[in-house]
């Protein structure tokens, strides 16, 4: 049942990507735990506006969990502490009454600090442009129905394509990897028969890219897959190092 | 081939694949060891340790066996460099409650360490002692109905397993390496792609055996000696 | 009243796209290279057109406020999209779903755009299984489908309950393998601020970065609006967060004319508002209506226990039950229209027969569905909503009912366009939910991204064409002209003196207060007297704003407040002419409901005789009341009915 809550934040605070940050504490009362955690900062910043300081800045959007645009490392996790959910689905239910909630901005040298909560991760667009599609301009494709696709691989395929982008992957691998990010998208066209043609070009210009951008070396804990809010499993990992060691034999 | 071995992937195909050679060798030499538990002062454990050391393929195997461990250590050191600078140069205050990730697969490093540690002094206390200060005498026994002149290593290691702190360093390096392994059996083969749904868990559960098969194994063979094959 | 012409072209209707295409003045490759193309916007329409533009050759610069295209609104869209395949056999046609879109509009649309549509949309399911967007399959291995509202037939594609999530995917990668060739510049984080005319054509934009805070001036040769609709107006809808109509406000306030701003959709299955701080409502998508019934109480002290909570929904007898949607409209059922379902839901809550603790919602009931087909084949078609819904309401829908409510969802109306897409200034086209053409006076479920990737992919590139062949010769132009050192001149002095208010109220504040009125006078029912108060209120609201709104910060660097205080002093706007035109149309039709004309059952009063055109309203002035204009809307295909869902 619905009943308000008063928590203690500790809220990293940071002014652009070079400056210095810190952590500030705040008080927020009568938080209703029907709220979601983002509605829980809209009063904390109208509370900052209303004392004349800045808000916080963090990124968000949708507020339904498909936008992937949320990005805050709540208590020791990407997306706070509720399963297969991102930030804005977080609901204050999930808090105590008192509790101090620790907030902090995703952490990975891919990843820079923008402002505050917000990052920069324009390093995924940058991988996916270097080969995460089918290269198909617009018109001149056969009907659609003309190559049957297993319900199985369609599936496993759509599994792997809910990725959301949002980098809770990154922000929870101890070793700031990528991989799942990029094994969802190369497993999702690899599986289907449109994105087999480029599927070791793919592979490999992806994986470079993801290289030179500086994100880690998966070490295979799986800290990723547990804190993915689309539960987007690690066997596309397995996957990946598939297609790209058989990509780079076959050279 | 260069930049394949430089690409994040093409040096985990390298970690991956010497484990899993590595593995290959704790096999056999648990094997062998498991001769120490045989009642007959030491006689067919001579005779395999005999064979090793005049077999030609083993010797051939050696040096390779070496490399192998040298790439291992050399790529986990540079993967972790790698993965420090990667993750940034803020920690995260709150920490990481990130539940079902296991402590082995977050410290496979450290593990690696306390396994190299152990090897060092393992290496000191026998394999020098057989190769280079040659500190074995030698005893006659019977190969195959052939009286032979082998060098006596039982001794040895019986005589080193009489002490306690050696057991001790024994059973802590053998639960280091039983948990080194049950995250890096199954990660190997994830890495190489030998994994999807349902493989994964097997793979796991195969590793985890695996593991603790080597663990319990060398770590029993050393506190079985302590106490039972004393004379 | 000549100024409006549509340029529909000649022919019989099923010829006319034809026809068009085979006249049209193209651009030749070579040509192609030496012309910019402004996209603002990334979503569904954004991204296929400025992918499919590069890919023929253009130069495309393409904006987005998102750190990245992949984030736009038309993620969310959950259901599906339509198209005239007849895959089932069903005996779906171009025809048919031309008919169903035009009836489902309730007669406000045009009926060449909207046959169009239809006539394209096969092609956008081909793209974009070719592009490897993963639609469900049969076990056959070919591609499934499911009805959705207003139709009789199963023409929705769908991926999971994440198919806008596949298609913007779809584009969004087309659109980053044309950045990585090096044919699309892309801005991030970047905002549209000004539209720059030259000579009488759009010409460039001004926009703020919002990272450093800097503006700054790109040119084009034309400029393409697809910055989506302004549900947000009331504060509170499905729409995102930064979902706004700046961009679409500024193209009106630079001479474009806007259309039908009144036409707003109310989508009925929403989850219930829950308080004061509530940021914004989660749609759950009208593909629940398949399978689960809507009712409420037949008794209204049951109501009135459950308000109290005192009686749970699953102690309510079958007979106690009033599955309203089914009685009222036998033949159509729970699968109404959305306009026609969410007022039958405030019909029901006015009433007194609500539920939920403020009696603002019914309840979405799967229990026979899990009866006749199991658990588990429910939830392999709505896990993913069903898990949503317990995130975020804490209860089963597997075991106790969904409780929703109508919220505000997409808008109908928006900037005038002609066949071609192009507004009434040369060189400003706008595409998507940004325009006003397609969807009449109420969309259909799934049509939305059939209309955005119609307009994106095999429309726009067509149609710019037919414009940019004249300016072949027309070569890059300086942003130091004066037209552009005019306009963010102009920009600047608006953001200082947002600035420099430094009031008392914060914007979000303001904007609740403007969500209020929006809801109460020119929601799902209006009136004149509501809607003469609700422009009175804009008044208050708008001067309340420019005297008392604070924003801290500075114009340079990240400045959220001053964003949003930017994009609220264009809804305010937009909210009153929304009111006017909601005044001046006195008729009841699609989503827009005058309580003054409804038929004795309390269905929409249509009067096609008077109103049977397009509002088409002319901006005369900040301090001047806009001029309309009326397109008129000619059928010689389809009779005009009054819709008939029983």
């Amino acid at each position: 049942m619905e009943k308000n809550i008063n928590l203690k934040l500790k809220v990293w605070r940071q002014d652009g990507p070079k400056a210095k940050g810190r952590f500030e504490t705040y008080e927020v009362k009568n938080i209703s735990t029907d709220s979601s955690f983002l509605e829980m900062m809209d009063v904390l910043n109208e509370q900052l506006i209303q004392e004349g300081k800045e808000p916080v800045a963090f990124d968000h959007d949708c507020r339904e969990g498909i936008c992937g645009m949320c990005s805050m490392y709540i208590n020791g996790h990407p997306h706070g502490p509720d399963e297969d959910i991102t930030t804005c689905q977080l609901h204050m239910r999930k808090f105590k009454d008192g509790e101090t909630v620790t907030i902090e901005p995703w952490r990975s040298a891919a990843f820079p600090v923008i402002k505050d909560l917000m990052v920069n991760r324009n390093a995924f667009d940058e991988i996916i442009a270097a080969g995460g599609y089918v290269s198909v301009s617009t018109g001149g494709v056969p009907d659609a129905n003309s190559i049957p696709i297993p319900k199985e691989a369609a599936d496993e395929a759509m599994d792997a394509a809910s990725c959301i982008g949002c980098g809770a992957c990154v922000a929870a691998c101890k070793n700031g990897s990528a991989m799942l990010f990029v094994s969802a998208k190369v497993s999702q066209l690899a599986l289907l028969p449109q994105g087999k043609v480029e599927r070791a070009r793919r592979a490999k210009a992806m994986v470079a890219k993801m290289d030179e951008l500086g994100f880690g070396n998966c070490t295979n804990t799986g800290a990723c897959e547990v804190e993915c809010p689309k539960g987007v499993s690690i066997t596309n990992i397995a996957r990946l190092n598939r297609e790209y060691l058989m990509a780079k034999f076959k050279d | 081939m260069s930049n394949f071995l430089s690409s994040s992937i093409g040096k985990k195909l390298l970690m991956s694949i010497t484990g899993l050679f590595l593995v290959t060798f704790l096999f056999i030499h648990l094997s062998l060891n498991a001769l120490l538990l045989v009642n007959d002062g030491g006689e067919m454990f001579n005779a395999a340790a005999h064979f090793m050391a005049t077999n030609p393929i083993i010797k051939i195997m050696e040096p390779i066996l070496a490399l192998g461990f040298i790439i291992h250590i050399f790529y986990a050191s540079l993967l972790t460099l790698q993965n420090q600078k990667a993750r940034g140069k803020d920690r995260y205050a709150s920490g990481n409650s990130t539940p079902d990730v296991s402590w082995a697969s977050k410290n496979m490093y450290i593990l690696g360490a306390t396994i190299l540690a152990f090897l060092v002094v393992h290496i000191a206390q026998f394999w020098v002692k057989f190769k280079i200060t040659k500190e074995l005498t030698p005893v006659h026994i019977d190969i195959a109905g052939v009286e032979t002149e082998v060098e006596n290593a039982y001794a040895l290691v019986n005589q080193t397993f009489g002490m306690l702190w050696v057991v001790i360093v024994y059973v802590l390096g053998s639960i280091g390496l039983a948990w080194h392994l049950s995250h890096g059996f199954w990660s190997g083969l994830q890495t190489i792609g030998f994994s999807n749904t349902i493989w994964r868990t097997r793979w796991s559960v195969i590793g985890t055996i695996i593991a603790w098969i080597f663990g319990l194994g060398f770590s029993l063979i050393a506190i079985l000696q302590y106490l039972f094959f004393q004379s | 009243m000549t100024k409006i012409d549509s340029k529909i072209p000649e022919g019989p209707l099923a010829q006319k796209w034809t026809n068009y295409k085979n006249n049209q003045k193209l651009v030749n490759p070579a040509n192609k290279r030496r012309l910019d193309v402004i996209v603002v916007g990334t979503g569904l329409a954004g991204a296929s057109a400025g992918a499919s533009l590069a890919e023929m050759g253009f130069k495309v610069k393409s904006f987005t406020i998102q750190d990245s295209p992949r984030r736009a609104h038309s993620i969310a869209a959950q259901g599906g999209i339509n198209a005239a395949k007849n895959y089932p056999n069903d005996g779906d046609s171009v025809y048919r779903l031309f008919y169903d879109t035009i009836k489902g509009g309730d007669y406000r649309s045009r009926e060449a755009n909207v046959y169009r549509l239809a006539e394209v949309s096969n092609s956008i399911i081909d793209q974009c299984v070719a592009q490897g967007v993963p639609f469900a399959r049969e076990y056959g291995g070919y591609l499934a489908n499911r009805s959705f509202g207003g139709a009789q037939v199963s023409r929705t594609f769908y991926a999971k309950g994440q198919t806008g999530q596949q298609l913007l995917l779809g584009a969004y990668q087309a659109l980053m393998r044309q950045v990585h060739e090096g044919n699309v510049e892309l801005h991030t984080r970047t905002e549209l601020v000004e539209i720059v005319i030259i000579d009488g054509k759009a010409r460039g934009i001004i926009t703020r970065n919002l990272i450093t805070g800097e503006l700054e001036r790109h040119f084009g040769h034309a400029v393409v609006i697809a910055s989506g609709g302004y549900g947000n107006t009331f504060f509170l809808s499905t729409n995102a967060m930064g979902s706004n109509g700046s961009a679409a406000w500024k193209a009106y306030q630079n001479g474009a004319f806007f259309a039908n701003p009144a036409f707003v959709q109310i989508h009925p299955t929403c989850i219930p508002v829950h308080g004061e701080f509530q940021s914004k409502l989660t749609l759950m998508s009208e593909s629940l209506r398949n399978d689960g019934r809507i009712w409420v109480p037949k008794k209204k002290e049951d109501a009135e226990a459950i308000r109290a909570g005192k009686l749970k929904p699953t102690e309510i007898a079958e007979e106690d039950r009033d599955y309203y949607l089914e009685r009222r409209y036998p033949a159509f059922g729970n699968l109404v229209p959305r306009d026609v379902a969410s007022r039958a839901a405030k019909e029901r809550c006015d009433a007194g027969y609500g539920v939920g603790a403020t009696g603002l919602a019914v309840y979405l009931d799967f229990k026979d569905a899990i009866e006749r087909l199991g658990r588990d084949a429910i939830e392999a078609r709505y896990g993913n909503l069903f898990q949503m819904y317990e995130k975020i309401v804490d209860e089963n829908p597997y075991e106790t009912p969904m409780m929703i409510y109508p919220a505000i969802h997409y808008t109908m109306g928006g900037l005038w366009v002609d066949y071609e897409l192009q507004t009434n200034i040369p060189g400003l086209f706008a595409i998507g939910e940004a325009n006003f053409s397609d969807h009449g006076a109420n969309r259909l479920g799934a049509s939305a991204l059939m209309q955005g990737l119609a307009d994106g992919y095999f429309v726009l590139p067509y149609t710019i064409q037919n414009y940019l062949a004249d300016d072949i010769r027309t070569p890059r132009m300086s942003t130091d002209l004066p037209e552009f050192e005019e306009k963010e001149k102009k920009v600047k002095d608006r953001f200082k003196k947002l600035l420099s208010i430094n009031g008392k109220y914060s914007v979000d504040h303001i904007h609740k207060e403007l969500g209020h009125v929006m809801w109460d006078f020119v929601g799902m029912a209006r009136n004149k007297e509501g809607l003469q108060k609700a422009l009175d209120r804009i008044l208050e609201i708008k001067k309340e704003f420019w005297t008392n709104v604070r924003i801290p910060g500075k114009l340079e660097g990240i400045n959220l407040e001053l964003e949003k205080a930017g994009r609220l002093a264009d809804f305010i706007e937009i909210g009153e002419l929304m009111a006017r035109d909601a005044l001046n149309r006195e008729e009841s039709c699609g989503g827009h409901f005058r309580e003054e004309y409804q038929t004795k059952e309390g269905e929409a009063l249509r009067r096609d005789d008077e109103f049977a055109y397009v509002s088409c309203w002319e901006y005369k002035g900040d301090d001047k009341e806009p001029v309309m204009h009326k397109e008129t809307l000619k059928f010689e295909y389809v009779e005009l009915k009054q819709r008939n869902y029983k």
